[in-house]
């Protein structure tokens, strides 16, 4: 029996190898190493490559917090979550709830509301860039007249509306922050919708029949039971958002480029991973690494206050 | 209230739609309940009782015939226009409210004239909740509860609105067995003592006949007898009510009436004069059975077991139908030691079924 | 207690109300759906009809909802001119390799936590678990110096081994090798059966649906990420698909030819069509645990 469990301990250790070693270059050692850099005033790979040596320091820190590019990022990306997270579950739970409550159509529903987790974000983001794209004739950088169709605004103009430069060269942050909107709740629903949908589809029935007989309202049952009762997910939901919502980066290269903002104002809306890679691209590590570890504790903040509330709020 | 179904019909279309075939859950159901009386539904899982209770209740709709309650015609309306309190089979408390709560929870639904003030409603949950026992468990949460206690508060839920029919569903099955026969000595006194119609389910005969002012027997959807429970015991109309009723359960033989006779095996047990000569079902009831050494019946007897009041002899007979006869005699009797055993049996607790359609055959007094 | 009998009610009118806020409240609730499902879905209908129409049509300043001459050309140029044979092989390579490699260490990890006892286990398996939190941009600062350092800048090498290991996927199929019963285990030993024999024929066949989960999820991923192989390998010859889209058309707003860009993207986008349309039962179950995309 003895000499079993010995092998098996061999063995146990054999299997996780490979996890482990990739797991120690690729995972532990950045950790390590980021927090390492972070605290060496302007470290720079580069240069110490070079055989320059560094002075420990909360230099780096400093600079990222007094750098206006970085302020903006940083109000780039927590406008986006502020507005982003509650309209997307709010809206993922209004349609989850409609969903729950029909028969006909029901699957073929659910399967359309799925579809946008399926997207490429990038490439999606170009054919929503098409649509929020200017209409009409314009005067390009070199006075050339260019002639462009974007439909959301041919359907503005339909409706009696005035045309909006939302992304194009010249437009204003709000259109942009507007657009970003958009997107970025049209990409969180599918993931929302079929988390709140399971969650609903496992709430025993007998609770809304008890209901029925009570001749509840509507909007009480909704808010008095589904609401409670499904709390766990919402939560699970809002803590998600937030945390993808932090890292949002890819969602702007595809409608803006990787300029990071309309054509004559590159980087207005840049966010903070943004910001880390560009600090990384201009070697800049020790700058990237206290970035890095800053957006580290944002969320984690974010999550540790999200989980007091739910403590309070979350039932069960 | 007086319920009243009339030929009250649930078609449920078939699961598998390619068969078409349609599954009726209830066929032609027509009873009428009386005004302030405890009614048990009981038959077999799938004979449609729960159905039927959820017809009542409007929460299924019938594919046919009628429901009153009173003079009112609510089969068309949907649930809390009829004024039903229902108690689920696990109850359906809300998990994330309290007892309280849960309880004040129908009164807040309230509309129109007949809206309550907050104080009306808390007094109404306190006097309901001092009904069923309660009233000192009203912050907890129902997690907090043990099964008879979130039973109860089950009920209370259901009776605060004060409904015109009180429905539950299996009330019972999921409390342990000691529980069980105090909380349906509690459902009788709460039923009493509220006078409110009520109608419950269940599959356990001898929990409907300890309660109920009525018993309706259901096999497949069919309603095969209504009547007192002892009435039922007493003189069941077929085979199916005679062998569901009762523990132990009745005995059944093959045997034929011949010559105004009734014969099990080679044994002519009784008279049975006027019954024309046929194949019949022979139903004893345990205690049917006398203990008569020159009696007609003949067994080979394989056990005694005594249980205090009264003994149980266990018998063989070739033309039985059950693997074994039980035979419930006083326990002053002496058994003899032998193989076998003979019987003579009481006319009053003997009955007879026709082999075709299963119905009985009156035998004269 | 006495009874509170009901107040007097128009049985007719009761029931008739019934039935009028039943429909009106059906009505409402499919014109809500179908409005939000119209509202999701026309991106790609846009995208799909701007990708067949000439440049001409898409400029016209009423748009056309279907194109008068349906031009698949669009396609033909797109797919020659943003070398998008090239990207799908490449992503084709690193997604199958990276993900067959993935399948094996996550498999013989997840066997080693589920069934194997050693010593620490429990902390290790917390451990890993504590790492999940760490947003991934944290990782890349020194993973970039790591691979340049191994010389792998611009090879499928740096493409598809730093992001093998998935911690989420290793608890994800530990959860599932656990729900199986310790006594098929046993039996196997008592009948002398190996480990890893019984590893293939007993505990992979039965979790086969989350193993397929995390097959999709993890070549869904190596068609989406951008970030990383735009750092470390955005050469010709090893560029990825998202990437080299978004380097064939750096235009996205202003005078573009859009019909041949929106060809692009249909292109991009129809293989993740296609799985989806195949494999939905499985990306949804995978997906509903997971929380992270791709």
């Amino acid at each position: 029996m003895e000499m079993v469990e010995n092998r098996h301990k061999w063995k146990a250790w054999l299997y996780l190898s490979p996890a482990i070693l990739l797991l120690l270059v690729f995972t532990v050692w950045p950790i390590i190493n980021t927090v390492r850099m972070a605290f060496l005033e302007n470290y720079s790979g580069l240069s110490a490559v070079r055989g320059a040596t560094f002075s420990l320091g909360i230099g780096n820190f400093r600079s990222v917090i007094q750098y206006p590019k970085f302020l903006q990022c940083m109000k780039n990306t927590v406008l986006l979550c502020i507005l982003t997270v509650p309209i997307s579950t709010f809206l993922a739970l209004l349609i989850a709830v409609c969903l729950n409550s029909i028969k006909f159509l029901q699957k073929p529903l659910q399967t359309i509301f799925f579809l946008p987790y399926v997207t490429n974000s990038i490439a999606i983001g170009m054919v929503f860039a098409a649509m929020f794209n200017i209409v009409g004739s314009f005067y390009g950088t070199e006075n050339e007249i260019v002639v462009t169709a974007g439909i959301i605004n041919n359907i503005i103009e339909f409706f009696g509306g005035r045309r909006v430069n939302w992304i194009n060269a010249g437009s204003s942050y709000l259109a942009n922050i507007t657009v970003m909107t958009v997107y970025i709740v049209w990409n969180a629903l599918p993931f929302k919708i079929l988390v709140l949908l399971g969650g609903l589809q496992s709430i025993n029935r007998q609770y809304y029949d008890a209901a029925k007989v009570d001749g509840t309202p509507r909007r009480r049952i909704f808010l008095r039971i589904t609401v409670p009762l499904l709390s766990p997910m919402i939560a699970y939901v809002v803590i998600t958002g937030f945390i993808g919502g932090f890292k949002e980066y890819t969602s702007i290269v595809g409608i803006f480029g990787e300029k990071m903002g309309p054509a004559d104002d590159g980087g207005r809306l840049n966010t903070m991973v943004g910001f880390i890679y560009d600090a990384l691209s201009t070697n800049k590590q020790g700058r990237a690494s206290a970035a890095a570890l800053i957006l580290f504790l944002i969320i984690l903040v974010v999550t540790l206050i999200n989980m007091q509330v739910s403590k309070k709020r979350v039932h069960y | 209230m007086e319920v009243r179904l009339e030929n009250l019909t649930k078609v449920f279309p078939s699961r598998n739609k390619k068969s078409g075939e349609e599954v009726v859950a209830v066929n032609d159901m027509t009873i009428v309940i009386p005004d302030g009386k405890l009614v048990g539904l009981l038959g077999p899982s799938g004979c449609g009782k729960s159905t039927t209770l959820y017809m009542i209740s409007g929460l299924q709709k019938a594919t046919g015939g009628k429901i009153f309650f009173g003079e009112d015609d609510v089969t068309n309306l949907s649930p809390e226009n009829r004024g039903v309190g229902l108690v689920f089979q696990n109850y359906a408390l809300y998990p994330h409210l309290t007892v309280k709560q849960n309880i004040l929870f129908p009164l807040q639904n309230l509309k129109g004239p007949d809206k309550l003030s907050k104080n009306e409603m808390l007094e109404r949950t306190v006097e309901v909740a001092k009904l069923v026992q309660i009233d000192n468990l009203l912050d907890r949460k129902p997690s907090e509860l043990s099964g008879g206690q979130q039973q109860r508060v089950a009920i209370a839920r259901a009776l605060v609105k004060m409904p015109r029919v009180l429905l539950l569903d299996e009330p019972l099955s999921n409390l342990d067995a000691r529980l069980r026969l105090q909380t349906r000595e509690e459902i009788r006194r709460i039923q009493r003592e509220t006078g409110i119609t009520t109608v419950f389910v269940t599959h356990d005969q001898e929990e409907a006949m300890s309660i109920s002012d009525e018993i309706v027997i259901m096999k497949l959807g069919v309603v095969q007898q209504i009547g007192r429970p002892q009435d039922v015991y007493d003189s069941p109309e077929n085979l199916f009510v005679a062998k569901f009723l009762g523990t132990p359960p009745i005995n059944v033989f093959s045997g034929r009436v011949e010559n105004g006779k009734i014969y099990i095996g080679e044994d002519c047990v009784m008279e049975a004069e006027g019954v024309e000569d046929q194949e019949v079902w022979v139903g004893v009831r345990p205690e049917g059975f006398v203990l008569d050494n020159s009696g007609p019946l003949h067994c080979s007897k394989t056990g005694v077991e005594v249980m205090g009041r009264d003994v149980s002899v266990v018998a063989t007979h070739t033309a039985s139908t059950n693997s074994v006869i039980r035979a419930i005699i006083p326990s002053e009797t002496v058994v003899g030691d032998g193989d076998s055993v003979s019987f003579s049996l009481k006319r009053n607790k003997t009955f007879i079924f026709r082999k075709e359609d299963e119905k009985r055959i009156r035998l004269e007094k | 207690m006495s009874i509170i009998t009901m107040h007097e009610r128009d049985i007719q009118k009761t029931s008739l109300r019934q039935k009028v806020v039943f429909a009106t409240v059906q009505v409402l609730l499919y014109a809500f759906l179908l409005t939000m499902a119209l509202i999701v879905l026309f991106p790609f209908y846009w995208m799909v009809i701007s990708s067949l129409k000439t440049l001409d049509e898409y400029r016209e300043s009423v748009p056309t909802f279907f194109p008068r001459r349906i031009m698949f050309s669009n396609y033909r140029e797109a797919f020659t001119s943003a070398s998008l044979g090239r990207l799908f092989l490449n992503t084709l390579y690193v997604g199958v390799v990276s993900t067959l490699l993935s399948l094996v260490i996550t498999i013989l990890s997840a066997f080693a936590f589920a069934r194997l006892e050693f010593k620490g286990k429990n902390i290790l398996f917390a451990g890993l678990l504590a790492t999940m939190m760490i947003p991934g941009e944290l990782f890349t600062i020194t993973n970039y110096s790591t691979v340049t350092r191994l010389g792998w800048m611009n090879t499928y090498t740096v493409l598809i081994v730093p992001f093998l290991v998935s911690v989420f996927y290793i608890y994800l199929l530990r959860q599932n090798f656990m729900q199986i019963p310790d006594e098929l285990y046993l039996a196997a030993k008592v009948d002398g059966t190996g480990d890893l024999k019984y590893l293939l024929k007993v505990m992979i066949p039965l979790s086969l649906p989350t193993l397929i989960s995390i097959t999709i999820l993890k070549m869904m991923g190596a068609w989406n990420s951008y970030i990383w192989p735009r750092l470390v390998a955005n050469d010709q010859a090893h560029r990825l698909i998202t990437n080299g889209l978004r380097n064939a058309f750096t235009e996205t707003t202003g005078d573009v030819n859009y019909p041949v860009q929106m060809a692009a993207v249909a292109l991009v986008s129809l293989p993740l069509f296609l799985v989806f349309v195949f494999l939905r039962k499985y990306i949804m179950k995978g997906v509903s645990r997971s929380g992270i995309k791709g």
